[in-house]
């Protein structure tokens, strides 16, 4: 599937804004994007917002992601 | 395990309901405990020096005097907080901020402190102390701390986000940047095209609680802390990790608090009071003066900000941008990024780019405030829109809706948007009455709306079944605005139980597993998709326990209307067992009866608010009174429809504040000249009109009450709402938040 990355993350996975990963789960895709462009670890560690067809999730690593969905990795986000 | 949390649809017995809060009683007859009201045995008082510089290098401090002082039992400096960060420079730039260790780098920031018998002893301690510093060059404006010959903060600073890495360091953190399309092409189609700069000045949450806090570290390792805070597990975390402390042994319990907006989401003096408790062997209580909350704690950042955006003559914009500048006080943070992804998040546009730039600055460390950085954003953008939809003769409102992002639209920070509700707060506000109200003389009105993202986290709940048959419910996300209320009428709902036998109370650290802070409007949101499952847990204990005092199979038992019921002709004389029947059998068949939950509530889903604000500007003195405010939005679900209100109310009620009054006035030396709360005017109940709401209640999907969060949102139109309505009442655009009467005035003169 197409996993679409904001600017920075993008910026260490070597520039490229979309990436082809095929994943179950956000865990899955974590550790695969982590193998595939290691510069992205720290950003995993500090915590990636994962956008599944619009609905933002923050923690849940074992959230699935369907087949032809929209994947769009976010940064973490802080609130009041 | 196995907890669904989709949305079922159900049908409300106790939800929606508006029964008096749990808490309501000891807080207007002022015996409710906040952060100050808590004494330890033996306690000492903690005393906080601050630098009166805005940038200034320690030299030396020179503590011996204020140790000789009799009544003196410990006075501490950065040597007493060794760095335990192991390079995790988030951590590090806390321990910095609770502490200076080589600058002081605002007017404010903590040097040293000290724990003595009374306070007057602790007072006379810190005039003791000696600190040499070398004053450096300072800045506090956000553009001009971006100037390459501006004082430089950190010089370990080069800007992130830009390639190639830069040369030399600046104040300028960091870039980030969002948006799609191409934004030249789509302004070359453009019929209209109307640039904006703005600017807001930094304001403070304005909780009227200040910082409080008591702490007690003992000789085994063991430690202790009350204190006022949004997330004591966080606390607790960062204090632990400060200090050297094993987590588990610092037990953190959260005082009633009196506001914090995100200002109480950070660490302050808790690790500094921990510090001080550990070297004078006695528990010490620090509590910040207002001047302290001022000068040393949590205001918003200040911005500067360049909007761009091109029309079509039929009202269909084409491309949009902006640039926004945002304050971070001396440390990173992501406040330019929150004002990049929600600047546009409102609109469908094909083509738009926004780029952020975090600026360091000599003034104190900004925090989050409510929907931190969407309203500076906000303002700066529906202003763009209000004025180039009167240049195109379109109704305002109505060029709003015609742009208004939908389901399926790219949203402007990223991804699709699902279903989401920017289109019937619109339209509500459209079809409200105050839309087509007449308006006096020198009166103005705005319409604006607003986003923000909302989340939920890591959530612990424990449901425990009295013998009596009534129910505590312990949740471990601090009440902020009345959730205790609104999660009892949850756990009263899923059990099928009357609310008033359901006592909620919040747990300290020790007695429930980690939960996330009440921020990101998280709160009623994630414990009450934590109680729902603990009380489902709580059902199928008590499922098999009428089991067993029936003696039949728990597959024949169900749950309907707070009983167990058996199932089917054969148990025709079995009468439904209430939970109280179950619970006086409880030590008979099993032992005590709970339910727990410990789950990540995510999927909290967007939220969107339209605000509608008539003002009447007084054109002689430039004072603003706000004459009619309404406030439109979704909530899912309004779980306890009064305390949803109230969050709508309040965050308008701050927005007005912070749209004419509020803001941190520094003098040419870098001090802050306004640390008070008469010289920084928050406003009170007479400066109000009563604030109308309308809650739209459009199911999120991802919880089983379809409950979203309600409490940030409110604060993100106001900005822009009151300045269309000033701009409107005034006959000139206002650019500049706050619009203070002198800023009015001074804008009526040059248009005259």
């Amino acid at each position: 599937m197409e996993v679409q990355l904001w600017g920075a993350l993008a910026a260490a996975a070597g520039g490229h804004q979309t990436v082809e990963i095929v994943a179950k789960d956000i865990r899955e895709l974590f550790r695969k994007l982590a193998e595939q462009f290691p510069g992205v670890e720290p950003f995993i560690e500090q915590g990636i917002a994962v956008s599944i067809d619009g609905t933002i999730y923050r923690d849940t690593w074992s959230q699935p992601l369907p087949e032809g969905a929209e994947i769009f990795l976010l940064p973490r986000l802080a609130g009041g | 395990m196995g907890f669904d949390p989709s949305y079922t649809g159900r049908q409300f017995k106790s939800v929606g309901t508006r029964p008096l809060r749990p808490d309501g009683f000891d807080k207007v007859t002022g015996r409710a405990r906040y952060g100050a009201d808590y004494n330890m045995a033996g306690q000492l008082v903690g005393r906080i020096l601050r630098s009166p510089h805005a940038h200034a290098r320690i030299v030396s401090i020179d503590t011996s005097k204020a140790e000789a002082l009799k009544g003196v039992k410990a006075v501490i400096t950065a040597a007493d907080l060794p760095d335990l960060t192991k390079g995790n420079s988030g951590l590090f730039d806390i321990l910095d901020n609770c502490m200076a260790r080589t600058k002081a780098l605002y007017d404010g920031h903590a040097v040293a402190a000290v724990a003595a018998t009374d306070a007057a002893t602790a007072e006379a301690a810190l005039a003791l102390i000696t600190v040499t510093y070398e004053i450096l060059p300072h800045v506090t404006d956000v553009d001009v701390a971006m100037q390459a010959d501006a004082p430089l903060i950190n010089a370990n600073t080069f800007t992130k986000g830009v390639k190639p890495k830069p040369e030399t360091p600046s104040n300028v953190a960091s870039r980030s940047q969002f948006g799609h399309g191409d934004v030249d092409a789509g302004f070359a189609e453009a019929d209209f095209v109307l640039e904006r700069s703005f600017k807001t000045e930094q304001s403070h949450q304005g909780y009227i609680e200040p910082h409080a806090c008591v702490a007690k570290v003992n000789h085994d390792g063991t430690a202790e802390l009350w204190v006022c805070t949004q997330g004591h597990f966080v606390f607790r975390q960062q204090c632990a990790e400060l200090l050297g402390l094993d987590v588990s042994k610092l037990r953190v319990t959260s005082s009633e608090i009196g506001g914090g907006f995100g200002g109480k989401t950070h660490v302050w003096a808790e690790p500094v009071a921990l510090a001080l408790s550990r070297k004078a062997g006695w528990p010490v209580k620090v509590v910040l003066s207002r001047e302290e909350v001022f000068r040393g704690s949590g205001p918003t950042s200040a911005t500067s900000i360049d909007v761009k955006v091109g029309v079509k003559k039929d009202g269909t914009i084409t491309a949009a941008s902006a640039d926004l500048r945002f304050t971070c006080g001396p440390y990173v943070g992501p406040w330019a990024m929150l004002g990049a992804m929600t600047a546009f998040a409102c609109y469908d546009l094909k083509n738009v780019k926004t780029v952020g730039y975090e600026v360091l600055v000599n003034r104190p460390k900004t925090a989050a405030y409510r929907a931190p950085s969407a309203p500076m954003a906000a303002f700066a953008v529906e202003s763009v829109m209000d004025e180039l939809a009167k240049q195109i003769g379109m109704d305002p409102l109505q060029f709003r809706i015609q742009n208004a992002a939908k389901e399926g639209t790219k949203a402007s920070y990223g991804p699709v948007y699902g279903p989401i509700g920017i289109g019937p707060t619109l339209q509500a506000a459209k079809a409200h009455a105050h839309m087509s109200a007449p308006l006096g003389k020198n009166q103005g009105r705005g319409v604006a709306c607003g986003f923000w993202f909302n989340f939920g986290g890591q959530t612990c709940t424990d449901i425990n079944i009295a013998p009596d048959g009534t129910v505590s419910l312990t949740v471990g996300t601090v009440d902020v605005g009345g959730s205790r209320a609104s999660l009892s009428l949850v756990a009263a709902e899923e059990l099928g139980i009357a609310y008033e036998n359901v006592n909620a109370v919040i747990g300290d650290t020790s007695s429930l597993g980690y939960n996330d802070m009440t921020d990101g409007s998280r709160g009623t949101f994630s414990s009450s998709m934590a109680t729902i499952s603990a009380a489902r847990n709580a059902i199928a204990v008590m499922r098999g326990r009428a089991a067993k005092m029936w003696d039949i199979p728990v597959e024949e038992v169900v749950w309907e209307d707070g009983h167990a019921k058996a199932l089917g002709e054969k148990h025709s004389n079995l009468s439904p067992l209430s939970v109280a029947d179950i619970a006086a059998k409880a030590p008979k068949t099993g032992g005590p009866i709970a339910g727990h939950s410990e789950l990540v509530a995510d999927g909290a889903g967007v939220s969107f608010a339209t605000h509608i604000c008539d003002v009447e500007v007084d054109p002689e003195t430039g004072g603003t009174r706000v004459v009619r405010y309404t406030v439109v939005q979704d909530a899912g679900k309004a779980v306890h429809p009064t305390y949803v209100e109230g969050q709508y109310q309040g965050g308008a009620a701050q927005g007005i504040g912070w749209a004419l009054n509020e803001e941190y006035v520094y003098g040419a030396d870098g001090r802050l000249q306004n640390p008070g709360y008469l010289d920084y005017r928050v406003p009170v109940a007479s400066d109000l009109p009563m604030i109308a709401t309308q809650i739209l209640e459009i199911p999120n999907p991802n919880h089983p009450y379809g409950v979203r969060g309600v409490g940030e949102t409110s604060i993100v139109p106001p900005l822009a709402a009151i300045a269309i309505a000033v701009s409107n009442a005034a006959g000139v655009r206002m650019n500049h938040i706050p619009m203070s009467p002198p800023r009015i005035l001074a804008a009526l003169d040059a248009k005259a």
